[in-house]
């Protein structure tokens, strides 16, 4: 049982980490993330970039969803940006690694707020339509201006290089992928201790007072989006360099609604919903699939029989979880934590 | 202690209309630097539209000047960093958020924190949440005596403590004039007297003009330096609280009729409620 975690400064009060337990705790993570991919072999490495992937673009859709309360139905759009920034940087130009992330990044941001400007005036599922509509405009210029996007044939792009190693496998990528998604991380959850992260919030839960406030609507507003966007377009970056081709088939509109339900799933407007909810949404299918393949020694036809029951089953749970748990993986996660923190006495 | 010098804050001649129905006409009256200035009126007399238009969600014709600058034109937020604070009838807090958090907010426009500072939580960004913390933990929480709940979710919270949390979030706006709209309504007499105390305490340690919109007679009438009272949009009578009780217009509009001793009486059995 946790009996109290007092406090000597304001400083360690407002720490992210706020007590020894937990410091040491995500040390452990840490580490199990820095050996993970020595145990595992490539499948699984893939696996992880790809889930860590879709962590960064999660966690941005969530800044905007989750913690502002404006609805997107764009986020892969502007992870498309992103991902063909780079590919043409990469591909024409040859500029490092890095700074080609940060400008797709930058790339995407921009892009994000101009197609925000409308959230001025429309909310909740009108909002989302009109964000639908940046999907479909965005998909029409990387199908249509060829002369850079090389229209549906896509752009191949050259392996990231970092200090003249190139980064072709997902055992290398690793390597970038999840410190970067780690750092990305850490600076949402910065965020949210300051006063625009609380603006945010205060835009999501009342805007009329959020005005009295001295809290101007349209500027925080698009400050989420270019936030949002921003860690589309890193993620996008990183899966042209992942996947190593860009069309713009790459970045479907059900794309968009898989980081809106990763978030659904997690716990809307958390820091860790976003991680669980991505996390959850990429390897379940993986882990069925998986599943399959264990009975299928015992039972020939299970491959033909149990795949379309997969997707049903994955249908099932996102369903399951938006009724009894509404909160999300986070609420779980939490009761859980609170069991331990109360044992042995009853929650 | 009636204010001296120049009004504070100056309402002149503000006219709102919705369509056909005029919410306001031809408001006037001045705002004392550091009064308490109460404005009071029968229900639909547009109280909460006067405090609207003075905070800037509606444009109304007319001026409102601001220590003499005119502010009509400026939008909400604007206001708000000039050093114009308010709080709601009905309890505006953000319920989700604690009761440090939703504090914290009402500091938003004296803070400069950009994004970038924000990701990395370094320099600027962790001195001026270190310097809010402080400040709002060892002035506000503490003189407000609400450090028990100060990391609850306000949702969670009794009503007379949501109301002072939402005091507590007007003044780390680092009010000049703090507008309290209906700061007592719906509390029992403790919690009033307790809102009453905060609310002079308010004006003496910080020297804060309060202006307030309130329907307890007894409380207006015992601590205020000034009272407009408004009936159909219009000022019918202002001055000090004894000349206010003692009109004749002030009487018809409670009480349907011009006889004075009936709403004498009415006041004084608040005031002995209170007091």
């Amino acid at each position: 049982m946790r009996i109290a975690s007092a406090k000597e400064s304001y400083a360690t009060d407002e720490a992210l980490f706020d007590s020894a337990v937990q410091r040491a705790w995500f040390a452990v993570l840490l580490l199990a993330l820095a050996l993970f991919p020595f145990t595992v072999n490539q499948y699984w490495a893939y696996l992880a970039c790809l889930a860590a992937i879709n962590v960064i673009s999660a966690t941005g859709l969530n800044i905007l969803t989750g913690y502002t309360g404006l609805v997107s139905l764009g986020q892969a759009a502007f992870m498309g940006v992103g991902a063909y920034t780079v590919a043409v940087l990469e591909a024409r130009l040859g500029t490092p690694f890095l700074l080609n992330l940060l400008l797709g990044g930058c790339m995407a941001a921009a892009v994000g707020m101009v197609f925000g400007i409308p959230s001025l005036r429309v909310k909740g599922l009108y909002l989302a339509i009109s964000t639908i509509a940046a999907s479909f405009i965005l998909h029409f210029v990387f199908a249509n201006w060829t002369s850079v996007t090389k229209g549906v044939s896509g752009i191949n792009v050259p392996p990231a290089r970092l200090f003249g190693i190139d980064l072709d496998t997902p055992f290398k990528l690793y390597w970038v992928i999840v410190p970067l998604a780690v750092l990305m991380l850490l600076g949402a959850a910065n965020l949210f201790r300051t006063r625009v992260g609380r603006a945010f919030i205060a835009v999501r839960d009342r805007d009329i007072s959020a005005e009295v406030l001295g809290i101007p609507l349209l500027r925080t507003k698009l400050t989420s989006f270019a936030l949002s966007s921003f860690y589309a377009g890193v993620a996008g970056g990183l899966w042209a360099y992942f996947f190593r081709v860009v069309t713009p088939e790459s970045f479907p509109l059900l794309m968009s609604i898989f980081f809106l339900a990763a978030i659904i799933v997690g716990g809307m407007g958390t820091i860790l919903g976003g991680i669980l909810g991505a996390v959850f949404m990429t390897l379940v299918p993986e882990l069925l699939k998986l599943g399959v393949g264990v009975v299928s020694p015992f039972w020939p036809e299970a491959a033909v029989v149990l795949s379309p029951v997969r997707t049903v089953v994955f249908g099932a749970l996102i369903v399951g979880f938006l009724v009894f748990e509404p909160q999300g993986l986070t609420e779980m996660w939490r009761r859980t934590r609170r069991f331990f923190h109360l044992w042995p006495f009853k929650t | 202690m009636a204010g001296d010098g120049t009004p504070i804050l100056e309402v002149d001649a503000l006219t709102l209309a919705f369509g056909g129905v005029r919410a306001l006409s031809g408001v006037t009256f001045p705002v004392a630097r550091g009064s308490i200035t109460s404005v009071i009126g029968p229900n639909g007399a547009g109280k909460t539209s006067l405090f609207n238009s003075i905070s800037g969600f509606y444009r109304p014709q007319g001026s409102v000047r601001f220590e003499g600058q005119s502010i009509e034109r400026l939008a909400p937020p604007k206001r708000a960093k000039l050093g114009l604070a308010r709080t709601f009838q009905n309890i505006a807090l953000f319920r989700g958020m604690t009761v440090l958090d939703n504090i914290k907010l009402g500091r938003h426009a004296h803070m400069r924190t950009g994004v970038l500072d924000a990701l990395f939580y370094l320099g600027r960004a962790r001195r001026e949440e270190m310097e809010l913390r402080r400040d709002v933990e060892e002035r506000i929480i503490d003189f407000l005596e609400i450090d028990h709940i100060r990391k609850a979710p306000v949702g969670s919270l009794p009503y007379g403590l949501q109301k002072r949390v939402e005091l507590a979030r007007a003044l780390a706006m680092r009010p000049k004039v703090l507008m309290l709209d209906e700061p007592v309504a719906g509390m029992n007499r403790e919690e009033t007297e307790d809102m009453a105390r905060f609310i002079l305490d308010v004006r003496e340690e910080w020297g804060v003009t309060v202006l307030m919109v309130e329907h307890d007679m007894g409380m207006v009438m015992d601590i205020s330096d000034h009272v407009v009272v408004l009936n159909f949009g219009q000022v019918i009578a202002q001055g000090l609280p004894r000349d206010v009780q003692a009109d004749p217009q002030v009487a018809a509009a409670y009480l349907g009729s011009g006889n004075v001793d009936d709403l004498r009486a009415k006041l004084g059995a608040d005031a002995r409620k209170v007091a």
